[in-house]
C-alpha cells in the first residue's frame, strides 16, 4: 500500500434517544493511503455517510480519532474538500464564483482564483458554463461543477458522499468515466461513499464493505485494475468476478435492513 | 428468428399516419392552461361584477343612495381629486405604511435571522412573540394611544405592532428552511463560522426575505386601515370613514377601490422587483 495520508482511529458513533442510545457505527478503523481511492459500501443506514463526515469534520465521533497526515483533525477544514449527495452549489453566484469560493474564503488573489476557476472548469468540461447560474445546470453538470469546487481549494483528500446517488444512470456512468479522467491528472486521494457496487468496482483501488446497523467493516476487497480503466472494463470477466464477491457480502446485509425495518413495523402496530 | 422479432417491434411502435390532436381540457389538477385561456377568465372576473353594477344601477333597481352608478362614483372621485383631498389622504396613508413597515422589517429581519441561525436567540425571543401574536392588534388600540398618543406615532406603532411579530417568525422560519447541507460545503471549503453567517446564510435566505416582505406589507395595509379607522383625521381609512359619516356611498367607494388599487400596485412591485433583483433565485409564487 501506498503511503498512508488519513487513518481512522477506532470511530464509533451513537446517538441518545428516548430508549436509551442509538449506535450507528462500531469502532472503525482503517487507512487510505497517497492517490487512492477507497470506497466504502454498504446497505442503507449503516453508518457509511456517518462515519464521511466525521472525517469532513462535521460529525463528532463518540469515540476514536481522525488522524490526516498524521495529525488529528477535530472539525472541517479546506485540506479535505467534500462532495455531497445533494446539490450544494451556491445559487446566488456564477458556476465560475462558486469554484473560486474555497480559494476566496482564504484570500487568495483575483489572478490566481480566475486561474484556478478555468483549470477545474476545463477538467470537468464545463467551461462554457461558468457564467451561468446553478439553476440554468442539469443535475450531473452541478455535480461537475460541485467536484470542481472541491478541487480548487487543492485538498489533501476529496471525501465524496454518494456524488452520483441523484443522478440517473447514463449520467451516473458519465459521471464515474469523468471521475476517473481527472484522478488520473489531479492523483487526489480520495474516499467514496456508495452503494452501487457497479460504482463501486470501476473507480476503486479498495473497497470495505460494512454491515447492517450497526455498521461495521465486513470485508476489504482489493481491486487489482490499476488506475488505466476504461469503459469496456465494466463487461470483462474479471470486473463480474469482484462484482459478484461484493454482490455476495452485501446481499444478505440488504436482507437484514428489510428484516429489521419488517420487525420494527410489526412491533410498532401490534 | 431476430428479425423476426425485429419487424415485430417496428409495427408495434409504427404511428398512425394522421395523429389525432388532443385539446387539453380546462379542469385538470394543477395543469396550465392556454395563455389565452387564463386571460379571458381573469378578465371576465372583473368584467362581469362591473356588468352586473352597471344593470342594477342604470336600470334603477339598486337603491342610489347604497350602491351609486359607476357614472356617479367617477365623479365623486374627481370631486376628491380636484378638492385635493385625496392625494393628501394617499400620501399619507402610504407615508404611514412606508415608516411602520421599515421599521417593522429593520427589526424583524436581523432578529429574525438570528432566531432561525441560533438556538439562543431563538429561546430568548420566540416565546415571547409566539404569546404576543396571538393578542389581537385592534385590542392594543387603547394601549397605543395612552402610550402615544393619537398622532402619527400611534398609527405608525399600530402598524409595527401588526406586523413585527408576524414577521420575525417568518423570518426565523425562512432562515431555519435553508439547506442544511448548504452550509456544510461552505464549511468544507474553509468558511469559518462568520463567513459562513454572511457568505452563505445571508444570501440564501434573500429570496425568502422577498417574499416575506410582499406578504407582510399586504398586512401592513390591514393595520393601517384600522388604525385611520379608530381615530384620525387624515388618511384613506379616515376618508372612507367620514364619507359613511356623511351617508356618501360613492366616496366609500371610492376609498375602498383606491385602497385596493394601492395594494394591488405594491404587490406589482415586488413581483416585477424579485427576478431583476434575485436572477438566480428558483422562480417564486405569482
Amino acid at each position: 500500500m501506498p503511503d498512508p495520508i488519513l487513518c481512522l482511529e477506532g470511530l464509533s458513533k451513537e446517538y441518545p434517544t428516548k430508549s436509551g442510545s442509538l449506535t450507528v457505527l462500531e469502532p472503525t478503523s482503517l487507512t487510505v493511503g497517497v492517490s487512492e481511492l477507497v470506497s466504502i459500501v454498504g446497505p442503507s443506514g449503516c453508518g457509511k455517510s456517518t462515519l464521511l463526515h466525521i472525517v469532513g469534520g462535521l460529525t463528532t465521533p463518540t469515540s476514536g480519532r481522525v488522524l490526516l497526515d498524521g495529525h488529528e483533525v477535530t472539525g472541517p477544514g479546506a485540506e479535505r474538500g467534500m462532495v455531497f449527495q445533494a446539490y450544494t452549489l451556491f445559487p446566488w453566484l456564477t458556476v465560475r464564483q462558486n469554484v473560486q469560493f474555497g480559494p476566496k474564503q482564504r484570500g487568495a488573489k483575483k489572478a490566481e482564483r480566475e486561474q484556478l476557476a478555468d483549470h477545474f472548469l476545463d477538467a470537468v468540461g464545463l467551461h462554457g458554463f461558468r457564467d451561468h447560474f446553478p439553476k440554468q445546470l442539469s443535475g450531473g453538470m452541478r455535480q461537475r461543477v460541485a467536484i470542481a469546487r472541491a478541487l480548487a481549494n487543492s485538498p489533501r483528500i476529496l471525501l465524496m458522499d454518494e456524488p452520483f446517488g441523484a443522478l440517473d444512470a447514463q449520467t451516473r456512468t458519465v459521471m464515474q468515466e469523468l471521475l476517473l479522467t481527472i484522478r488520473s491528472k489531479e492523483r487526489t486521494t480520495t474516499l467514496f461513499i456508495t452503494h452501487d457496487i457497479d460504482e463501486a468496482v470501476f473507480l476503486s483501488d479498495r473497497i470495505f464493505v460494512m454491515t447492517a446497523r450497526p455498521g461495521r467493516l465486513k470485508a476489504e476487497i482489493c481491486v487489482p485494475f490499476g488506475s488505466d480503466r476504461s469503459p469496456d472494463l465494466r463487461t470483462s470477466p474479471e470486473f463480474f468476478q469482484i462484482r459478484a464477491e461484493v454482490y455476495d457480502l452485501l446481499h444478505s446485509e440488504g436482507q437484514a435492513v428489510v428484516d429489521a425495518e419488517i420487525a420494527a413495523g410489526s412491533s410498532a402496530s401490534g | 428468428m431476430a428479425t423476426s422479432l425485429n419487424i415485430q417491434s417496428q409495427k408495434a411502435v409504427a404511428i398512425p399516419a394522421v395523429p389525432r390532436k388532443r385539446k387539453p381540457g380546462l379542469f385538470q389538477l394543477g395543469e396550465d392552461i392556454p395563455r389565452g385561456a387564463y386571460l379571458t377568465i381573469a378578465a371576465a372576473s372583473f368584467l362581469i361584477p362591473i356588468a352586473l353594477w352597471c344593470f342594477l344601477t342604470y336600470s334603477g333597481r339598486a337603491n342610489a343612495l347604497i350602491l351609486p352608478t359607476p357614472t356617479h362614483m367617477m365623479s365623486a372621485a374627481l370631486e376628491m381629486y380636484h378638492d385635493g383631498d385625496l392625494m393628501a389622504d394617499m400620501k399619507i396613508s402610504v407615508t404611514r405604511i412606508g415608516i411602520g413597515f421599515l421599521l417593522s422589517a429593520v427589526l424583524a429581519i436581523p432578529l429574525g435571522i438570528l432566531m432561525g441561525a441560533y438556538k439562543c436567540a431563538e429561546a430568548a425571543h420566540e416565546p415571547f412573540v409566539g404569546f404576543i401574536r396571538y393578542v389581537p392588534v385592534p385590542a392594543l388600540i387603547p394601549l397605543v394611544m395612552v402610550i402615544a398618543g393619537i398622532d402619527e406615532p400611534a398609527k405608525i406603532l399600530l402598524i409595527f405592532l401588526g406586523t413585527y411579530f408576524q414577521m420575525v417568525l417568518v423570518v426565523a422560519d425562512v432562515t431555519r428552511q435553508v439547506p442544511k447541507d448548504l452550509l456544510n460545503a461552505a464549511r468544507t471549503l474553509g468558511s469559518n463560522r462568520l463567513q459562513v453567517l454572511f457568505n452563505v446564510l445571508l444570501p440564501a435566505t434573500l429570496p425568502g426575505l422577498l417574499d416575506t416582505c410582499r406578504t407582510m406589507i399586504g398586512w401592513a395595509w390591514t393595520y393601517l386601515v384600522i388604525a385611520e379607522v379608530v381615530a384620525t383625521s387624515s388618511g384613506l381609512g379616515y376618508a372612507i370613514m367620514k364619507a359613511q359619516r356623511f351617508s356618501r356611498a360613492d366616496e366609500i367607494f371610492v376609498g375602498i377601490f383606491i385602497l385596493g388599487l394601492l395594494g394591488l400596485a405594491t404587490d406589482m412591485v415586488f413581483k416585477i422587483a424579485q427576478p431583476r433583483l434575485l436572477p438566480w433565485a428558483e422562480a417564486q409564487r405569482n
